[in-house]
């Protein structure tokens, strides 16, 4: 696997939170004393909203559908080339084990459009924070990774991301789950996603992602009759990684618009907080009734743990 | 009183040195090999077993019909996440006898905690066979990997933890079958603690395993969709659990009724009509919460559609008919109407389970997941083999049947030395 030579992004993240100002490290350090016990999804949200993630837009309203992104992003990741003919795009298809990228084409009010799909690499990723190894991770500059020395095949990861993008080997004794992971080997380097380097209608924009939403904001000020007054990814489940803009709804372009706006992780930290609490409480509970259970029928004796 | 059990009967060397061949001689079946139930079981695991090479060599793919839209099917939704439903019994059981001290329920606390030990060990450990990479399955567990985040990391844990609980809770038994008295004195004591953990882990797991489809918000009809889903999935498993207990309670008093006391038989109806009081007043506090969900949600508008209707023969059918039946039958004490009920109840909370993983999951996919006959083969496979352990296990240990003599006065000599510090030191603080 050529992610092997790179830093582990764990080691990336640690550096890049000694690097948090005081006051930041201050504020983490009060939850982690929650934290240890609750798990570390309350301070991994306070070092999200702090950090600069990358990264890209896409402006469906340029995308040619030339599917030059598919091929590159094929032979930049080893993937097998995906077919030449350009009646793939008669079909709506998803990204898939040996696809991480794909351009689907669609018939709206406004004509043909296309429109690039991949991993979103969320802000707050379901597929991360479901994952019990912490193979899936969120690393520092944005990209969502898969690392395959941790993963034990759960598949939890398909079941909660909610653009269902991480994909499963099914055919393989050594499966691997397979998905975008926006070049970040790449970005380590200092360089873009490949499909962004090579896109020739420059429909896909490589940045920051504050400066990203910039941008699209600038375009549709600019040509408000070219654009829908919507940025996909800027709210959806908490903003994406990966921005798009249209001329169309984006219902019409296959984007799901009842996902809402809230972290996906946040529908399950209610229950998470409240094991530790039935954790440290029920026992103290039970083990009170029980005495006072056995007190009141003290001429009986004990029950005990054979039959009698 | 100075004597203690051991002085009783002390263990010798030559007790010891049996102990290989008392162990040799259990080991070899007891009764007869050609039996209707072997000449099915049998052939059913060793075939499950061929599969099951087929699968670790080629990939899940290769026998069952898991896809990329569902990546979870039969073994996770029926052996895990309705087996786990099937085991709360113990849990249940459990508290009331040591907890609340309900010593009427005392002649099944064993058999219970057994077959709730069995059900985490055959089908929790299922889900070893749905991972596509399970020799990273120590990552969360002794690993430098943990995934505090997830509700799964919870639920690996609680399963693993749960399943050292309930052995504990059941070693007395094993104690005894060996003849190992000090050791069924250590056990013994260990007992209340086991319990107290056991229901705290109970709780959290059973309720985990409904956490787990938290996230998959806009994957699940919204009608099954719940973000009281974890409160749900532990109010079922508690009368999920009990009907399982009177199900397999009046299986085990036909199969293997020469060995339950005659004092046992007669108590076991006035315990099934309990339990049965228990689960309909449970069922009642479990519609509530389904009605709330459905109210809060506006959801009664999804009714009148196709899965509206599945939704009202689950609630209808197997929630509301089998608790009117347990609350019914408790009044008129009638066996056979509990027993009816806890069947219903067990089809329902089949039927949810499976709506929630399988069939009200991703209802809007143009392909649906059915399970192929592979998979169906070898979660009948895990049953059998179940089955076969708990045969095994009853035939030798005092599960069913009363202890070795030499357990219940020693217990009886306990107790006796409970009752005598007590007064001890209730005279002292006079």
């Amino acid at each position: 696997m050529a992610g092997e030579q790179w830093p582990d992004p764990l080691v990336l993240e640690r550096r890049r939170e000694r690097q948090m100002d005081r006051r930041d490290a201050l504020k983490t350090m009060g939850l982690l004393g929650a934290s240890t016990l609750l798990g570390d999804s309350a301070a991994a949200e306070e070092r999200a909203s702090d950090a600069e993630f990358f990264g890209v837009l896409v402006d469906t309203t340029r995308c040619a559908g030339c599917r030059n992104c598919e091929f590159v992003c094929a032979e930049t990741n080893g993937l097998p080339d995906p077919p030449d003919d350009d009646s793939v795009l008669e079909q709506e298809r998803k990204p898939s084990v040996t696809q991480w990228s794909v351009v689907n084409r669609y018939e709206t009010d406004r004509g043909e459009v296309f429109v690039k799909r991949q991993c979103m690499h969320c802000n707050h990723p379901a597929c991360a924070s479901a994952c019990l190894t912490k193979a899936m991770l969120k690393t520092g500059r944005g990209p969502v990774i898969w690392r395959e020395s941790k993963c034990m095949g759960c598949r939890f990861c398909m079941i909660s991301c909610p653009f269902d993008i991480p994909k499963f080997e099914y055919n393989s004794p050594v499966p691997k789950i397979q998905k975008c992971r926006m070049c970040w080997e790449r970005l380590a380097e200092g360089e873009q996603p490949a499909c962004v380097e090579e896109c020739p209608e420059e429909a896909l924009t490589f940045g920051p992602r504050r400066e990203l939403l910039d941008i699209a904001r600038r375009r549709i000020y600019k040509s408000p009759d070219r654009y829908l007054n919507h940025i996909y990814g800027e709210h959806e489940t908490g903003g994406t990684g990966w921005l798009y803009l249209a001329a169309v709804s984006f219902e019409q372009l296959g984007f799901r618009a009842d996902l809402g706006t809230e972290p996906y992780p946040e529908l399950t930290k209610n229950f998470l907080y409240s094991v530790p609490v039935v954790f440290a409480l029920m026992p103290l509970f039970l083990l009170g009734v029980s005495g006072a259970t056995k007190r009141a029928d003290e001429s009986e004796g004990i029950p005990d743990e054979h039959h009698g | 009183m100075s004597i203690t059990a051991e002085k009783i009967v002390p263990i010798t060397k030559t007790d010891r040195e049996r102990l290989v061949p008392f162990l040799i001689r259990e080991l070899k079946p007891k009764g007869k090999l050609i039996t209707p139930f072997n000449l099915i079981s049998l052939p059913v695991i060793l075939l499950g077993l061929v599969l099951l090479v087929i699968r670790f060599a080629k990939g899940l793919g290769s026998i069952t019909n898991l896809s990329q839209e569902y990546p979870w099917g039969l073994w996770i939704g029926f052996d895990v996440i309705t087996g786990v439903a099937f085991a709360g019994g113990a849990y249940v059981i459990t508290f009331m006898v040591y907890v609340l001290g309900m010593k009427k329920y005392h002649p099944i606390a064993r058999v219970t905690i057994l077959n709730g030990f069995l059900a985490y060990v055959f089908y929790a450990g299922a889900l070893l066979l749905d991972l596509g990479r399970p020799w990273n399955v120590v990552n969360p567990i002794i690993g430098n990997s943990f995934g505090v985040s997830s509700v799964l990391f919870l639920v690996a844990w609680h399963f693993m933890l749960y399943m050292i609980a309930a052995f504990v809770e059941f070693s007395p038994a094993v104690a005894e079958w060996l003849g190992m008295r000090r050791l069924r004195r250590l056990l013994g004591s260990l007992t209340l603690g086991a319990v107290i953990v056991g229901i705290t882990l109970s709780m959290l797991h059973q309720s985990g395993l409904g956490a787990l489809y938290l996230m998959a918000k806009p994957k699940i009809h919204p009608l099954w969709y719940s973000e009281f889903i974890p409160i749900l999935f532990f109010v079922s498993s508690i009368f999920a659990g009990l009907s399982m207990v009177i199900f397999e309670g009046t299986l085990s008093q036909r199969v293997f009724g020469s060995q339950v006391s005659s004092e046992h038989h007669s108590s076991h109806d006035d315990i099934v009509r309990s339990l049965a009081k228990v689960c309909g007043y449970t069922m009642l506090v479990y519609m509530f919460l389904k009605e709330l969900d459905l109210v809060h949600g506006k959801e009664w508008t999804y009714l009148n559609t196709g899965m509206g209707h599945w939704y009202l023969v689950e609630t209808t059918g197997f929630v509301l008919i089998p608790c009117i039946m347990f609350l019914r039958c408790t009044a008129t004490g009638s066996i056979r109407m509990c027993r009816v009920a806890s069947i219903l109840t067990l089809i329902g909370i089949v039927l949810n389970r499976l709506n929630v993983s399988i069939i009200a999951f991703k209802w809007y996919e143009p392909v649906r997941y059915v399970p192929s006959w592979m998979e169906i083969e070898i979660t009948l496979a895990v049953i059998f083999a179940e089955i076969l352990a708990f045969r095994w296990i009853v035939n030798r240990m005092p599960v069913l049947r009363e202890p070795p003599a030499w357990a219940r006065e020693s217990h009886r000599l306990e107790r006796e030395d409970v009752r005598k510090e007590r007064v001890i030191w209730k005279s002292s603080s006079i």
